[in-house]
């Protein structure tokens, strides 16, 4: 451990014989103390286990909204009410009778159950489809201009739409893992945006009543404990069921963001102004002052460095609350709507508790909503911790 | 005291004129004013509006007359119990709402009581066994309570409640007592609903509580004071009841004024996925069906009652709290 910590400066230490550990701290003492304000963070930070495991499981996330359509194998809109309701199908990896790898999904058969009329599903044994890695599908455009087709999982033949179903079907029979893809990447998207539009009313704000103080702090104050002091949600309700029926997609996606992030800017205003009244105080910003800076530069290059920490914790303590707020209104049939997809769209079909006793899976896409909010509560939790590394 | 009771009776104000501007807007961002809707409504179930009549509504809810003078009309009418008519019934709002308001409030109320009744002894016990199994476990139940959002927790409820127990857990009331007028036996049967909603709605609340009753009390067992306690003999329970607990119980109270607004903001949704008789369907159906005046007065009698709740927890937070009632802050 200790040798590990020399730089090569140390090299003469082995000549005079003085005790390794004191210059192993002495070492570790200096490094600290030369560190950036980053590293330090950065050090404090992967000290918090579980907020390095989010960290993680945020990428991944993020990575699969950005490869949403090459893990997705199935075009999300294909749908075919012969196909409604499949229960999730996994891929099996090896033949059951020889044991090789061969990766295929057994063949389905629907058929009509005689006394209720349903239709049900039923594993023909001797039909395999075999399932190719890295196969060609749907047409799609790969970051929005590249045009591309190879998909995660796919068919040799007929199509991946008619024989995969890793997490069953819908009623309207479109496969519920490659929606999930979309899903993910809207509702994941629409946070950040949301996040953004609050961090830019909850900076601006929270800075002027932070950094000007009286009557003007006074004023953004009261405003921030009415906005609190309002139940939220039906207020959105009402603010989202205005959105015209007949807007595009795009259109709705936007209004809705920005009616969400219209009341989540009152915590990021009140981190904010906290760390301008504190640091107002400080001896460098007097000094600032009087060599004649003026108040812009005195606040973007003295003061926001020093709380860019903070405000990015704030943010990612902020996002959950705004993918839980687009989930929740959209589940209502208040948010997006479809065409869009996003988790709060798909969880809508499962608004019906009979439905759901009977195809369970519909309610899997509260899974990946649980894990997000879990994982960006600890992050933040991580980031917050470190987030002062001179303390 | 007095200075803090009035600045808050004014800050009180404030927020319910903000709500019914708030709630205004809502009225008014549909296409169309309401007597558009009303004829539309009136005519699509057979009846004919006459142009006189039409004038007439418009005057009465001075259509004619710049916004302002619209609102102020409106609030007064309001003020009155005058909240105009809910379309899709065709009866006054006052009767459409009726008593969901009430068990709104009721179901509000019911699940912070339970926040605290269970965050209190969970914090204490967490602090003082700090990392012991059980501190694990709340810790955990805490944050699937944070991270799971209330409609899902309610959806997986229901799912569990249909398919382990073959239960429907959701209402407020046995099918018997539905319509049934009020009696003891019906506020019983109210009673023994409460608790699946209140602990849906209160499980967020609760994580959050926990968290902080932890934190507060675990900053204040390191403090000197009660190792002094401890050296002078007290009894463990007393050492950190008596002194630790009542500081750590301060900043503890002060979220009470934010929890009302969250539950009662939760609440709306869990009602629809338990299909409670609150006024959250209601809201939704008003919604959906573009009948203005009845989402508008169901917001504003919301965040009404929520601003009262509010500043009566204040009162409260006072008595507690003696630092606030001496300084006048």
């Amino acid at each position: 451990m200790a040798q590990t910590l020399r730089g090569p400066d140390d090299a003469a230490e082995t000549a005079i014989p003085v005790d390794a550990a004191v210059i192993a701290t002495n070492v570790a003492e200096e490094r600290v103390s030369v560190a950036s304000q980053w590293q330090l963070m950065w050090w404090r930070f992967r000290k918090h286990k579980l907020a390095m495991l989010a960290a993680v499981i945020v990428m991944l996330f993020y990575g699969m909204v950005l490869f949403a359509d090459f893990l997705a194998y199935a075009d999300p809109e294909s749908s075919d009410a012969q196909r409604g309701l499949i229960a999730p199908q996994p891929v099996v990896w090896f033949d059951p009778d020889t044991g090789a790898f061969f990766p295929h999904v057994p063949g389905l058969v629907g058929k009509r159950n005689p006394t209720t009329f349903k239709r049900e599903y039923v594993i023909d044994p001797e039909v395999k489809v075999p399932v190719k890695l890295f196969a060609e599908g749907f047409e799609y455009k790969f970051l929005g201009f590249i045009p591309a087709n190879r998909h995660l999982l796919g068919v040799t033949e007929g199509s991946a739409e008619q024989s995969i179903f890793v997490m069953g079907t819908d009623i309207q029979g479109r496969d519920m893992w490659s929606r999930l893809m979309y899903g993910t990447r809207i509702s994941l998207t629409i946070g950040l945006v949301g996040v953004s539009l609050s961090l830019v009313l909850g900076i601006v704000l929270g800075g002027v009543s932070g950094y000007f103080g009286g009557w003007i702090d006074t004023v953004v104050q009261r405003l921030i404990e009415i906005l609190r002091s309002i139940p939220t949600i039906p207020l959105w309700m009402g603010l989202a069921a205005a959105v015209p029926q007949d807007w595009s997609v795009l259109q709705v996606y936007f209004s809705i963001t920005i009616i969400i992030s219209l009341i989540g800017w009152t915590e990021l205003a009140r981190v904010v102004r906290g760390r301008f009244l504190s640091l107002r105080q400080e001896d460098f910003v007097m000094a600032a002052e009087l060599s004649g800076c003026n108040q812009a530069r005195i606040i973007f290059v003295h003061m926001v460095p020093l709380f860019l920490s903070h405000i990015i914790a704030a943010t990612t303590l902020a996002l959950p609350f705004m993918i839980v707020s687009e989930t929740s209104l959209s589940y209502l049939g208040l948010g997006l709507r479809p065409p869009a997809i996003s988790w709060g769209v798909l969880l809508q079909q499962a608004q019906n508790v009979q439905t759901v006793a009977l195809s369970p899976w519909l309610l899997l896409p509260a899974v990946p909503v649980i894990i997000v909010i879990l994982a960006f509560n600890f992050l933040g939790d991580g980031l917050r911790d470190a987030a002062d590394p001179y303390n | 005291m007095i200075g803090y009771l009035i600045k808050r009776l004014i800050l009180a104000l404030f927020t319910i004129v903000a709500i019914s501007i708030l709630s205004f807007a809502i009225i008014q961002l549909p296409p169309g004013d309401y007597v558009d809707a009303y004829i539309a409504q009136m005519s699509a179930s057979g009846s004919a509006v006459s142009q006189q009549e039409a004038e007439n509504l418009r005057i009465q809810y001075g259509l004619d007359q710049p916004i302002y003078v619209q609102y102020l009309k409106w609030v007064t009418l309001a003020a009155r119990g005058n909240f105009g008519m809910a379309m899709e019934w065709g009866r006054p709002v006052t009767e459409v709402i009726g008593d969901r308001l009430a068990l709104t409030m009721i179901v509000a109320i019911a699940s912070v009581i339970l926040t605290w009744a269970l965050a209190l002894p969970i914090g204490i016990y967490s602090a003082m066994r700090q990392y012991s199994i059980g501190d694990y476990v709340f810790t955990f139940v805490g944050f699937i309570g944070l991270a799971v959002p209330g409609f899902l927790l309610a959806l997986l409820v229901l799912y569990f409640g249909f398919t382990l127990f073959d239960a429907n857990i959701g209402g407020l009331f046995s099918p018997q007592y539905l319509d049934a007028p009020w009696s003891m036996a019906k506020f019983y049967d109210l009673l023994g609903h409460l608790p699946i909603p209140a602990i849906i709605l209160g499980l967020a609340g609760t994580g959050q509580a926990v968290r902080i009753m932890r934190a507060n009390l675990l900053d204040e067992l390191r403090k000197p004071y009660v190792v002094t306690a401890r050296a002078k003999g007290l009894s463990e329970t007393r050492a950190i009841l008596k002194y630790p607990v009542r500081v750590a119980l301060n900043p503890f109270a002060s979220t009470i004024g934010y929890t009302l607004p969250y539950v009662v903001s939760g609440s709306i949704i869990v009602s629809l996925v338990l299909s409670l008789p609150t006024v959250g369907p209601l809201l939704l159906k008003a919604l959906i069906a573009q009948d203005m005046f009845l989402a508008g007065t169901i917001v504003l009698l919301l965040g009404i009652l929520t601003v009262i709740g509010t500043f009566l927890s204040d009162l409260l937070l006072m008595w507690i709290d003696p630092r606030i009632r001496l300084e006048g802050l």
